[in-house]
């Protein structure tokens, strides 16, 4: 397979690389829906109420967005592995042990950059909604739907990472042919058959799908955005 | 209504290809830990089709290196062992974690040098002679650093020199930790010698200035072997079909497999399952 035959691979839509980019796609999605469920009511909660240690938890928090993907993939697989405490599971090498570590790389990011969010949003809301006298659960929703695009680039952010790393997901993954590869374990295996042409073609495969989610979500935002007012 | 289009959307994208692995893990699948030369030189891509047709079994490879590959099976995260160390699988077993160790087909290993021939090894059919010759002119060399089997091979070509230099670490030899095809794109860069099993060589497609420096010594051969881990171990090893697979492999059937599978021609792996067998019933 030659390296110019990444891009005659896509248009001809060769089957084997339409299911790694499919794969790619749900794992991330999946990790990413599954991050910001937990993050973004995890961060309000965190960007407006006061308790003590709050300090700890926000350095923390920030510290934990630059969590390295193969340590994360690392704790999954000992966690995960039959001999670990989950190993029970039979989950290890499966798209879900993939779809658990990407969501643990992720999380932080999108609580930390929530709790941000929302904290700045608080300080400009905080005497309206004080005085209307609003419970704290409906605080939090009502400062996530004003937050709700500046929520989006985060949760963009979040689907970034995601997307782009390779270390978490070839350890848990284990990189198996047809069922647990995706598009990062698959650029890093042809780098190493020294495919190096057909690897960067499958890089820029990858950029460009990211790109079009990105626009997407632009698309959908700035159309909201127009339907809102 | 436009967070309804949004939902409906991402849910497609997400629900339908998980529908389609729900779908292949019911089949039954079994996992086989082994190493980067058989899966990397589309060895398996050519031998579990037929398997699969055969048993209607799912064989799921993870490949490591040799090392690896056995402390994956150690855990029990794997049901079979597919792997190129000899005493390390023979200590696997020895140790409780695997039934019975199989030969299953050998090739040997070539030691790799930039065609410049900086250690003017090139040609050679001696390999501990040019192992001295590389010391001797302290030309870089690429080790695996990773306990697979290819690391292993290398540290006993290195023990019959008489020198150590994992031990004393001399500044041309370079310990990376990483793959074959790793170690190769990195001793093409560097102009460095390397040694590889001779499928991974064959198959490597970023040759670049490298090319074989020394072959055919009897000191190269390179022997896979095939185990069951052991279900008294670990009870949920699939041992039935991981013991078919097995079966298969040293078949008649199962080793033409392996005959057939060729590179531009170029057979990569011999098998020797039946003389092993042969030897075993003597």
């Amino acid at each position: 397979m030659d390296g110019a035959n990444a891009l005659t691979l896509v248009l001809s839509g060769d089957p084997t690389l339409f299911r790694i980019v499919g794969l790619s796609l749900s794992i991330t999605l999946s990790a990413t829906l599954a991050a910001a469920a937990i993050g973004i009511p995890l961060g309000a909660i965190v960007g407006t109420s006061r308790f003590r240690g709050r300090g700890a938890v926000i350095v923390v928090l920030n510290a934990l967005m630059g969590l390295p993907p193969v340590v994360v993939g690392l704790a999954v697989f000992l966690a995960l592995s039959r001999s670990g405490p989950l190993g029970e599971l039979g989950l290890l090498f499966t798209p879900t042990a993939m779809v658990v570590a990407q969501t643990l790389l992720i999380l932080p990011i999108i609580a930390a950059l929530t709790r941000q969010a929302i904290e700045d949003l608080w300080a400009e809301y905080a005497h309206e909604l004080m005085a209307m006298q609003v419970g704290a659960i409906n605080r939090v929703m009502t400062l996530v739907y004003e937050g709700r695009f500046a929520l989006a680039t985060i949760v963009l952010a979040g689907f970034g990472r995601a997307a782009a790393e390779v270390g978490a997901v070839m350890i848990v993954g284990g990189n198996i042919d047809g069922f647990t590869r995706v598009m990062t374990t698959t650029i890093a295996l042809e780098t190493s058959k020294g495919n190096l042409a057909l690897a960067i073609g499958l890089g820029v495969v990858l950029i460009v799908l990211v790109t079009a989610i990105n626009a997407a979500t632009w698309a959908l935002r700035a159309w909201a955005e127009r339907h809102a007012g | 209504m436009q967070r309804n289009v949004l939902t409906a959307f991402t849910l497609a994208l997400v629900l339908a290809p998980m529908g389609a692995a729900s779908v292949t893990a019911q089949e039954t699948s079994i996992v086989v830990a082994s190493t980067t030369s058989t899966e990397d030189s589309g060895l398996f891509r050519h031998i579990l089709p037929l398997f699969k047709a055969k048993s209607g079994i799912n064989v799921k490879v993870v490949a490591q290196g040799t090392g690896q590959a056995l402390d994956t099976a150690r855990r029990g995260d794997a049901d079979v062992v597919f792997v190129h160390a000899k005493a390390q699988e023979e200590k696997f077993v020895a140790d409780g974690y695997g039934v019975e160790r199989f030969d299953v087909m050998y090739n040997d290993f070539v030691l790799i040098g930039p065609k410049s021939n900086p250690a003017k090894v090139m040609g050679g059919k001696d390999v501990v002679a040019a192992l001295n010759a590389i010391a001797e002119a302290k030309t870089s060399f690429v080790s695996r650093g990773d306990k697979s089997g290819t690391h292993s091979a290398e540290l006993k070509l290195w023990t019959v020199t008489g020198l150590d230099p994992q031990k004393d670490k001399p500044a041309w030899y370079r310990e990376i930790g990483q793959g074959m095809g790793a170690a190769l794109n990195t001793a093409g860069a560097m102009g460095a010698y390397v040694l590889s099993d001779r499928a991974t060589w064959i198959s490597f497609k970023n040759k670049g200035t490298l090319d074989i420096a020394v072959e055919g010594d009897t000191r190269l051969f390179n022997q896979y072997g095939i185990i069951l881990v052991d279900p008294k171990k670990h009870p949920h090893v699939k041992s039935k079909p991981g013991q078919a697979f097995i079966d298969w492999v040293l078949s008649a059937e199962g080793q033409n497999a392996i005959r057939s599978f060729r590179i531009d021609g170029q057979q990569l792996f011999f098998p020797n399952a039946e003389t092993a067998r042969q030897k075993k019933a003597g």
